[in-house]
């Protein structure tokens, strides 16, 4: 009974945070053996990895006279936004500046929360993109469960300044690519840059599982002459692959309540096991409406849930299934034709998503694109007001932090300018949803880390210090 | 039957009485922009007449019996020019079968013409030309030599006839894609592009004796003869390099074959021999916001790559690659080169000029500015209506003309998003709807 309440209480805060919890979770499975034939578990750690990301020296700050987008829907004209030690504090009409605050007048300008994008591979395939530095898929069997993406994170990819100099990208999921079926873990960073990845590792953020389905895997294996090479093979190889993971939860679960012999460790099943537990969020790569529905059933016939389908060109197809199921899609504004599965995109899709009352956003997947997020969702404004549909954009800002938030499992955190969450903050020199709007200031966790205005508030990774084109704007 | 009634139903929503073939149009009291370079003109007035530009400005009087079309509270600007790009030449990039952009295992290499691939009827050209593109460059890919071939220009109008100028260029990879085609090495690059020149001269000298039929020849009779073009610079030769010392290389070829007509595409670290372009009167095709050191050749991408050179004197245009979402995604490349005029320490430019280089610019590159790209006089009528500024992200076209013929409004993708505005079925399933 005691061994039970310690495991769980382990788990909840292996989820949680901490190394020190971790080790004394560890120290406890270290006691000496009984001499019952029960032998206690001993429990592996949930974060070997742990976060070492620190939050960088912020001053109280005021912005005020500015139009704010809240990241809930709400919008203030001609208000404030008050954040100090790293969180917000308020946001109002008017709000009374501290003592000792900065005060920023933000009269024609815009502040909003952070963008988040919840699809990108930066530091996995970083910039230069030569062969050395391609990290993004473990392309050697369908199956790839046992790996990480932040084992690959190069933190010095020119690429994280980038998103947070143009694109006001706060928070990112990096994803191992979708040559697998289920391709490995993904990491959520703060886009601070670090010496270490763990120094860039969003706090408590839960880990997800990269899955895709359609053609890359079946391409991929196929073209090695092996399973999958159709649709159909994807979903065996899945459902022989969760069948499995089942099998192992049930061992593992019944070890780490009675103790006795522990099962043999299997990294990769460590991953699908969190899944099927509800720890591990999937974030499924998948284009087209029948396949989704499809992924959806399986979900079903496994016990897990998919929480995000990504790239999720045909959305728009099944918005009513998505919403049933209370599964999101995570989508571009408007890539389409480029492939087989990408040929039915339609600018639409997220403003369709919207009026059914599914759960939509936007990501980039792609190390240009991820500058311009708040530009992608302007265009599907534009598509949707065509097209009859009018999205607010204090609505449409959902689609660039909330929901990602949501969908990676930290909204409570980050995502939105609410006191008491992150002070990941944007100040834009214009409407945010106009072309010629850039980002002026960005915030994280209340730390001024990008200053159009001051060369010195300008990240240089070091891969670029000393090279041609070093501390340029870009 | 289906484009007539689209065709129709586009022309009464313009207000206008027939269909317009060959008859005067004027376009009245919206804000016209040339695409030239300059500054966009309040109630302005645009009028076509036979698919030619007649005139476009300030105080043009309405012709007698012209069509007139209000545009007051629009924009009237020229249809946007899209390079290099693969529109008509792959249904699909991905889907291999569809893919007529590159040759890897062709024993041809400059011979290869993109013409006879050319397909008017790829749904990406209405899709495209709703975005308000209304030609495109269209460049093969270099795979199994530095050489990809010939490129052409086409228009996206809704009709069989697409190009408008065949073999309108040759392009060629000097770059580290160059290197990889010849064999892994810069080097390999060059020694493949003189030899083959060299050949080029020799067939003309002789053709008789020219052989280029052996299976191991690296030219064919085909790519002489189209080099000899090149090399009398009655076609251009479109350039791909991107690193400041290969741009440089490049320049110097014109000690050597001083008749070339070059034109350098990519170009990310241009502004760093801004100077040295601009003096060699050479014009590029940039990409445009193109900012993270991609390659080693571009370590030194800027988004102010554009601007930067244009303040030298290049004549600069924007390319449309990397415009993922589809060729209309230039007007927001050009949008934020304007919008970077803002940001302290940037070169960008200014509206006028950013929209030159999405119009006229492609066309200037490759010597096609008196016949594409402006509204000037004498041009062929590509003319869109925007409902705002046309660079802005929340504007889209309400009419388009190309020749002077008004185009449908109609295209795939628009008949899948009326398709799935509500995505629950109805009494039958979603394929009896035939909209």
């Amino acid at each position: 009974m005691w061994i039970g309440k310690r495991a769980s209480a382990c788990r909840w805060l292996a989820v949680g945070v901490g190394a020190l919890a971790l080790a004394a979770c560890d120290a406890g499975g270290d006691r000496p053996k009984s001499a019952s034939s029960k032998v206690p578990p001993k429990l592996f750690s949930r974060d070997p990895f742990p976060s070492t990301y620190r939050v960088y020296p912020g001053v109280p700050t005021l912005v005020r006279n500015v139009t704010v987008i809240d990241g809930e829907g709400g919008r203030i004209e001609g208000g404030a936004v008050l954040f100090a030690d790293g969180k917000v504090v308020a946001i109002g009409q008017t709000l009374e500046a501290p003592a000792g605050a900065t005060v920023i007048d933000g009269a024609g300008k815009f502040v909003t929360p952070g963008i988040i994008d919840i699809h990108s591979h930066l530091g996995d395939y970083p910039s230069p993109g030569v062969q050395a530095n391609s990290d993004g898929n473990e392309a050697t069997g369908p199956i790839t469960a046992d790996v990480w993406a932040e084992h690959s994170v190069w933190p010095q990819d020119p690429g994280f300044g980038r998103a947070l100099a143009n694109g006001g990208v706060t928070t990112l999921q990096i994803l191992p690519g979708s040559a697998n079926l289920m391709g490995g873990r993904s990491v959520v960073l703060k886009n601070v840059y670090a010496r270490t990845m763990q120094a860039m590792k969003f706090p408590g953020a839960p880990y997800g599982l990269k899955m895709a389905c359609g053609e890359n895997p079946k391409r991929v294996y196929g073209g090695k002459g092996r399973q999958p090479s159709t649709r159909m093979g994807n979903v065996a190889v899945d459902r022989a692959t969760w069948a499995k993971a089942a099998s192992y939860r049930r061992k593992w679960d019944k070890y780490e309540k009675d103790g006795g012999d522990p099962p043999d460790r299997d990294i990769g099943m460590d991953t699908l096991r969190g899944v099927l537990a509800g720890e591990i969020l999937v974030q499924n790569h998948c284009y087209r409406a029948d396949e989704m529905a499809i992924v959806l059933d399986m979900a079903k016939e496994f016990g897990y849930k998919v929480t995000a389908f990504h790239h999720a060109v045909e959305a728009y197809k099944i918005a009513d299934l998505l919403k049933a199921n209370g599964t999101c899609a995570a989508v571009w504004a408007d890539w389409y034709g480029f492939k087989m599965e990408s040929y039915d995109g339609i600018g639409e899709n997220l403003a369709i998503l919207e009026r059914a009352g599914a759960c939509g956003m936007i990501h980039s997947d792609d190390q240009n694109g991820i500058q311009r997020l708040n530009q992608e969702v302007a265009k599907v404004l534009a598509s949707g007001h065509h097209a009859g549909i009018d999205v607010p954009e204090q609505v449409a800002w959902k689609w660039l932090s909330l929901g990602p938030a949501t969908a990676l499992g930290i909204a409570d955190k980050t995502g939105s300018l609410k006191p008491g969450k992150m002070a990941d903050v944007v100040l834009w020199n214009g409407n945010p949803f106009s072309v010629y709007t850039r980002p002026e200031k960005v915030w994280v966790d209340g730390a001024l880390l990008y200053d159009a205005n001051d060369p010195g508030r300008r990240p240089v990774s070091d891969f670029e210090l000393g090279q041609p084109g070093s501390g340029d704007v870009k | 039957m289906k484009r007539a009634l689209f065709l129709l139903a586009t022309v009464s929503g313009l207000g206008l009485a027939t269909p317009a073939a060959a008859q005067t149009v004027a376009i009245t009291g919206g804000t016209v922009a040339l695409g030239d370079g300059s500054a966009p003109i309040e109630g302005g007035t645009v009028v076509f007449r036979d698919g030619r530009v007649v005139a476009a400005g300030l105080g043009v009087a309405v012709p007698a019996g012209a069509t007139i079309v209000d545009a007051r509270g629009k924009w009237v600007v020229p249809g946007f020019v899209a390079g290099f790009t693969s529109l008509g030449l792959a249904d699909a990039d991905g889907v291999e079968e569809s893919n007529d952009t590159g040759a890897r295992t062709s024993p041809f290499n400059a011979a290869i013409d993109v013409t006879p691939a050319i397909n008017p009827a790829e749904v990406k050209l209405a899709n495209e030309r709703l975005g308000g593109v209304t030609r495109a460059l269209i460049a093969p890919d270099a795979s199994g030599s530095i050489f990809a071939g010939q490129g052409a220009v086409i228009d996206l109008a809704d009709d069989n006839d697409a190009v408008t100028r065949p073999r309108a260029f040759q392009f060629v990879e000097l770059g580290e894609r160059g290197g990889r085609a010849a064999g892994g090495s810069r080097p390999a690059a060059y020694a493949m592009l003189r030899d083959a020149f060299t050949q080029a001269q020799d067939y003309r000298r002789n053709p008789a004796a020219f052989g280029g039929r052996e299976k191991d020849s690296l030219l064919k009779r085909g790519d002489a003869d189209a080099l000899l073009k090149v090399l009398d610079g009655a076609m251009p030769l479109v350039v791909h390099v991107e690193r400041a010392s290969d741009i440089r290389t490049v320049l110097g070829l014109t000690r050597e074959y001083p008749k070339l007509k070059l034109v350098l595409t990519g170009v990310s670290e241009g502004w760093m021999v801004a100077r040295e372009i601009a003096a060699a009167r050479v014009p590029v095709i940039a990409a445009a916001l193109a900012d993270l050191p991609a390659d080693f050749e571009a370590l030194a991408a800027t988004e102010s790559n554009a601007g930067r050179m244009r303040a030298a004197g290049v004549q600069v245009a924007l390319a449309s690659t990397g415009a993922s979402g589809g060729d209309h995604n230039l007007k927001q490349f050009a949008g934020n080169l304007v919008a970077i005029t803002r940001v302290p320490g940037h070169t960008g430019l200014a509206w006028g000029e950013a929209l030159a280089a999405i119009t006229s610019g492609p066309a200037a590159a490759l010597g096609m500015d008196g016949e594409i790209g402006s509204l000037r006089a004498g041009r062929r009528a590509d003319v869109v209506v925007w409902d705002g500024d046309p660079l802005e992200l929340s504007s889209a076209p309400t009419a388009v003309w190309i020749d002077g013929r008004a185009q449908p409004m109609q295209s795939r993708q628009r008949a899948l998003r009326d398709r799935y505005l509500v995505p629950t079925e109805g009494a039958l399933p979603k394929a009896y709807e035939r909209r």
